[in-house]
């Protein structure tokens, strides 16, 4: 007989990931019991509502968890004041980005009626009618975000491995369910799981590598193994270790989205759901930096010189490349969507750069660089989720014989560059925070990017990797033309309503062209022609129908989302003391 | 001092006017100008009071500063908005005040049918406020910060007119010829701080005596360069007759009585400083004596009435520089003649205005003539600040301006005979400009229509213009025998400028006396011969070499392109053309190398999921080999 010992568990610490996921699992059970006229706004409450509980349960544990870690179940929870701050971050971003989901800009939000309906058909066309909303969508974002509040808090890979699969499965789906452009939002879903998938059997592969290693999964156990304590029969082969702890990064940096592990970033951040981009964009990005830096300044522990060098040069290849690929092929984009995915592999290069040397300053850095790009990018992406096509054809008066009215009917985000000309006219607020975003992007002074960037790099330098901080500035100063090219697009040059042709096939006539950067002629005809008509509404267009750029003004959300942001990143930029304070708190002992 | 917390009042006062009355706009057009006036007046009944306080302190006591707290702080350096008031600043309270107070009156009427006469108040008003916080602060940088406010007050107003295209050239060259004469005081804050690491007068002018000789030299000459710019002395002179573009009043305020006599007020407050450094004294002696020759020489070949004036001003301030570098025995006669100057020569100014007010805005003196018996009064005020500049006994330049020839006598070597025979000289030849221009002015014969097309009809000017220029013709008259009396002036500002020792001129006293006498009685003979007796011809006629280049101001222009523009303007197209060749090509080729890159790299990224799969498993193979070679 084996005595059975119910595991004491501490509650507390376990709470905010705890309020997420149950918020989660009672939306699911809300979706069954709530009529669906109420869904949404039980859902949006009872979201919303978590979110902000475990923020609060963040804050209570702050003071905590400053005097000794939390480990619960022997460190299968561990939560480190650092992992406590990634958790803020994420939840931070994950309250905003849940405000620009719940947006429905001209009446619709950005998500299909029934995600389960073939693109196109009768039956899609149905539910759009009866006015059919999918409001798991609030779920699946609690979901994920539990996933990542619980990434960076862990001490035992298994447990690692299994908050990304809670992290990556709600966002294929959430990748999938995008109103229009359907068939675009489903090849990104299917191409971001499938990829998903090859990097968790990497990561999984250098967990085995490692639990081979050092007879555990613990990390705290890896690092002594590493030192040459334990008692693994294959303590000592430092080749098992190195290549398993390659994997494991490997398939963390696939998260984080650098190269060369980045190649599903552009793509699937085009082709998902805008308002679920910002969200995957900020929150995921900082989960997957946070359980990275919670790997790797663990194991470094442990390491002797040869081998945390080789990690070292790891680090350096990857945020060398990362930068490179980020800033360069960002240049050469036409869409605004893929603009802001390039930029978003950059911040990735960006945030490793701060990571080399694994000191306490670079975990402060990263941290606030996380808070200053994902208010920047949650701000960005919900601009985007407003500045749309609209429709306009002219109904012809019988008894005037003119064309007095039109009927206008609001059409996808008009995403492709040159559709933003002139923006700023017909939004200028909007165009002032979008712009206040990109040069946060940027690094300009007073603003959060600066802050952060000159926080990351200095703290490169002080762990001698100046060439790394030089690349660094010289990768931002080229980064700066495309961040710059938008805003000048959407201030200077004047607007061409008349640029997109009529409104042509129906939804999805070239997805093979959408979604790549192959051709850019054929990115911008997809965009311009596939992405014209809401789905199956589309008869036979008359003559005078045109296309025109407009900007939905009214208030909602997004609009609340986008203040909140520029608000964020002009504070961050001009008083940063007391959230730099924090960061340093948090990155007092960083693993 | 009971009073001294009244000093902020003084630059406060006209600040405040200034701010109501460029902020008030339009709405304030109605009575704005005696806003002015009163903003002016108020700042004069200020010093008085101060005055009044001063003088009842003994000596020793006559210094004060009084601050405000700290202006600002960085790493050790702390500056104070403190301000000093002594016998020296307060002078110069009194002088602008009380002149620019008259002048502000004399604009009242002057400006009258301008349509932006409530902007030119506001400018005047800003300039008293800028010129009083230039003498009142007690330290370089406050004193910058004056400095560069009369600046731009000057800037200002003599492109007032700026619809008019050479005026608002002449204010930028006035502006840019000040910006190099600035960079003086900005290099001699430099040098104090490196040294002293401190910029209020205490500290510096305290440290002085232990800096040094080459230190010493080399803040004297670059404050010696500030004041040149300033006070339009050789080798900055030539943006003076070119300001005399503004409206005459400021001619009389800015470019005659105060502004241009800041680059003195400069050095005989840093005078510890010069005192340090002989050869940095001797230069200022030099520019003073070259300027003196300078002036006086163009003076007489100019026929436009206000550029004479300017150029008699230019000579003047030369005898004060003079004065200056002649050490403590010259001090106090420098702001001596620095006063009675402000006085006859404000008064001149104004005359003149009222001369061009009664000939429909004409200054060529050659169609001027026979002007006394149309215009009793002016001529009178203008006869007796002419006798002033002159140095006729007893009118007050005589008391000034002796005093620095004698003193210029004074010394070993080839100094005194030198600067001795130049304050002599140009003691002559200004008798023989400035008579020129009173005779050609108001005596003779008439050489303007009355009748017919350019008919003019001289009036005299209405009460408000002629009430400042006969409140200054008294002046003119008295002043200098007033503050002469028993040694006053120099007593009071010996707290300041120290006590001089007396010392004999190389010449015998009285010989200084009559010499300068025969000479000023024979230069001004001359010119009554000239231009009383004969005829003065309208159009200038062909004449020898000197006065050809007297009339184009001895060339400074031409020398000043040549030597200083050219060269900039060619450095300047070379650094454009190597910008754009150079820097901008490169920038260009980087941006479209990174563009070609981009589209290289854009390639990869085709869409299919397999070479996804393939880049990702590509990439970890190729960092795996990296680490491999490099670890093992």
């Amino acid at each position: 007989m084996i005595d059975f010992v119910a595991p004491t568990i501490d509650w507390a610490a376990v709470s905010p990931v705890l309020v997420v996921l149950a918020a989660g699992v009672l939306g699911v059970l809300l979706e069954a019991l709530v009529p669906a006229r109420a869904r949404r706004s039980v859902q949006l409450v009872l979201t919303l509502g978590a979110l902000a509980g475990a923020l609060v349960a963040v804050a209570l544990l702050w003071g905590r968890v400053q005097e000794a870690a939390l480990s619960v179940v022997g460190g299968s929870y561990l939560l480190t004041p650092f992992g406590l701050g990634v958790q803020a971050v994420v939840v931070v971003c994950a309250l905003l980005g849940v405000l620009v989901v719940a947006d429905r800009p001209g009446g619709q939000d950005a998500f299909a009626p029934t995600a389960a309906a073939v693109p196109g058909s009768t039956y899609e066309e149905q539910a759009r009618r009866a006015g059919l909303e999918q409001t798991e969508v609030y779920p699946l974002v609690l979901f994920a975000t539990g996933g990542m509040m619980l990434f960076p808090a862990t001490d035992d890979l298994v447990m690692l491995f299994i908050a990304l699969e809670v992290l990556s499965l709600p966002l294929y789906v959430l990748c999938a369910t995008a109103r229009r452009r359907r068939l675009l939002s489903q090849e990104a879903a299917a191409k971001y799981f499938l990829l998903g998938s090859f990097a968790s059997a990497l990561l999984i592969f250098g967990v085995a590598l490692l639990y081979g290693f050092a007879g555990s999964v613990r990390l705290g156990a890896i690092a002594e193994a590493l030192a040459g304590q334990g008692a693994s029969p294959l303590a000592g082969m430092d080749v098992l270790a190195l290549a398993g702890v390659l994997l494991v990064v490997a398939g963390l940096l696939f998260k984080v989205g650098a190269a060369p592990f980045h190649a599903w970033t552009p793509d699937v951040y085009t082709g998902a759901p805008t308002p679920v981009t910002g969200f995957m964009a900020a929150c995921t990005k900082a989960a997957a930096v946070g359980a990275l830096v919670r790997f790797l300044f663990t194991l470094a522990e442990g390491m002797d010189a040869g081998t945390r060098h080789g990690v070292e040069v790891v680090l350096w290849t990857v945020a060398l490349l990362t930068m490179v690929v980020g800033t360069v092929v960002g240049v050469v984009q036409t869409d605004i969507k893929r603009v802001l995915a390039y930029s978003s592999i950059a911040h990735a290069g960006f945030v490793l750069v701060a990571l080399v040397g694994f000191s306490e300053t670079g975990a402060a850095a990263v941290l606030f660089y996380l808070l200053a790009y994902g208010l920047a990018t949650v701000g960005a992406f919900a601009v985007v989720t407003v500045v749309r096509e609209r429709l306009t054809t002219p109904v012809p008066d019988a008894e005037h014989g003119a064309a007095s009215a039109a009927s206008d009917t609001l059409l996808g985000e008009a995403t492709h560059l040159a559709q933003w000309a002139g923006v700023g006219r017909k939004a200028p607020w909007l165009t002032a925070a979008f712009a206040l975003f990109l040069l946060s992007m940027a690094g300009i002074p007073l603003t959060a990017g600066f802050i952060a960037k000159f926080g990351a790099f200095s703290a490169a330098v002080d762990a001698g990797a100046w060439p790394l901080a030089v690349a660094g500035v010289v990768a931002s100063a080229v980064a700066v033309f495309f961040y710059v090219r938008v805003i000048v697009l959407m201030v200077l040059t004047p607007p061409a309503d008349e640029l997109v042709p009529d409104g042509g096939a129906p939804d999805g006539g070239a997805p093979e062209a959408a979604g790549t950067d192959a051709g850019p002629d054929a990115g911008a005809a997809a965009h311009a022609v596939g992405g014209g008509a809401p789905t199956g509404t589309l008869t036979a267009a008359p003559a005078a129908t045109r296309t025109v750029v407009t900007v939905v003004t009214t208030p909602g959300p997004a609009a609340l989302v986008v203040a909140l942001c520029a608000a964020g990143v002009l504070l961050l930029g001009l008083l940063p003391a007391s959230v730099l304070d924090l960061a340093g708190q948090a990155a007092k002992f960083v693993p | 001092m009971q009073t001294l917390g009244l000093a902020p009042w003084l630059v406060g006062l006209p600040l405040a006017g200034a701010a109501v009355l460029l902020l008030g706009g339009r709405r304030t057009d109605r009575w704005g100008h005696w806003l002015g006036v009163l903003a002016s007046t108020a700042a004069f009944a200020v010093g008085l009071v101060l005055l009044a306080d001063v003088l009842r302190l003994p000596a020793d006591e006559r210094v004060a500063v009084h601050s405000l707290g700290t202006w600002l702080e960085v790493g050790t350096l702390q500056v104070d908005a403190a301000f000093r008031v002594d016998p020296l600043s307060l002078t110069f309270v009194l002088l602008v005040t009380f002149v620019g107070t008259l002048i502000h009156l004399y604009s009242v009427a002057y400006m009258a049918h301008d349509v932006d006469r409530r902007r030119f108040f506001a400018y005047l008003n800003l300039f008293v406020a800028a010129m009083l916080l230039l003498v009142l602060a007690d330290s370089y940088l406050l004193l910058f910060v004056g400095w560069e406010g009369v600046g731009v007050a000057s800037f200002l107003l003599i492109g007032f007119w700026d619809h008019r295209r050479e005026n608002a050239v002449a204010g930028k060259k006035a502006f840019v010829m000040n910006r190099v004469g600035d960079m003086g005081l900005i290099v001699a804050m430099m040098l104090m701080l490196w040294q002293v690491g401190s910029l209020s007068f205490g500290d510096v002018l305290g440290a002085a005596g232990g800096m040094s000789t080459g230190v010493a030299t080399a803040i004297g000459l670059m404050l010696l360069l500030a004041a040149c710019g300033k006070s339009a002395q050789f080798p900055l002179q030539a943006w003076l007759g070119d300001a005399m573009a503004g409206p005459t009043p400021v001619s009389a305020l800015i470019h005659a009585a105060t502004m241009v006599t800041a680059g003195v007020y400069l050095l005989v407050r840093s005078a510890p400083v010069l005192e340090a450094a002989p050869t940095a004294q001797l230069v200022v002696a030099v520019v003073g004596a070259v300027t003196l020759l300078f002036g006086a020489v163009v003076g007489c070949a100019k026929d436009d009435i206000k550029k004479a004036l300017a150029a008699s001003t230019m000579s003047q301030i030369g005898y004060m520089m003079l004065a200056a570098g002649l050490g403590p025995i010259g001090y106090a006669f420098a702001i001596f003649h620095l006063v009675t100057h402000g006085f006859f020569k404000a008064g001149l100014f104004l005359g003149a205005g009222s001369v061009m007010h009664a000939m429909d805005d004409s200054v060529d003196m050659r169609r001027f003539g026979g002007l006394g018996r149309a215009l009793p009064v002016t001529a009178v005020t203008m006869g007796l600040g002419w006798l002033a500049i002159l140095g006729v006994p007893p009118f007050s330049g005589y008391w000034s301006k002796d005093k620095i020839i004698e003193a210029a006598f004074v010394g070993e070597g080839w100094r005194p005979w030198v600067f001795g025979t130049v304050a002599l000289v140009g003691a002559g030849i200004t008798a023989f400009y400035m008579s020129r221009l009173f005779f050609m002015t108001f005596a003779g014969r008439r050489r303007w229509e009355s009748e017919g097309e350019g008919a003019r009809h001289p009036h005299e000017a209405p009460f408000l213009m002629r009430l400042p220029m006969i409140v200054l013709a008294v002046g003119s008259v008295a002043l200098g025998g007033l503050l002469t009396l028993g040694g006053g002036f120099t007593t009071w500002l010996e707290p300041v400028v120290g006590h001089a020792e007396h010392h004999d001129p190389v010449l015998p006293v009285w010989l200084i006396i009559t010499l300068t006498l025969v000479l000023v009685v024979l230069g001004a003979a001359l010119a009554f011969r000239l231009y009383a007796v004969q005829q003065v011809p309208v159009e200038p006629p062909a004449s020898n070499a000197l006065v050809r280049a007297a009339r184009r101001d001895l060339y400074q222009d031409p020398v000043n392109e040549t030597l200083a523009m050219l060269p900039g303007q060619v450095a300047t197209r070379t650094l454009v053309y190597a910008d754009r060749t150079v820097v901008d090509s490169a920038f260009l080729r980087l941006a479209s190398g990174v563009r070609r890159a981009g589209d290289g790299l854009r390639r990869s990224q085709n869409g299919y999921v397999r070479s996804y799969a393939a880049t990702t498993l590509g990439g970890l193979l190729v960092v795996a080999a990296v680490v491999w070679a490099l670890a093992y």
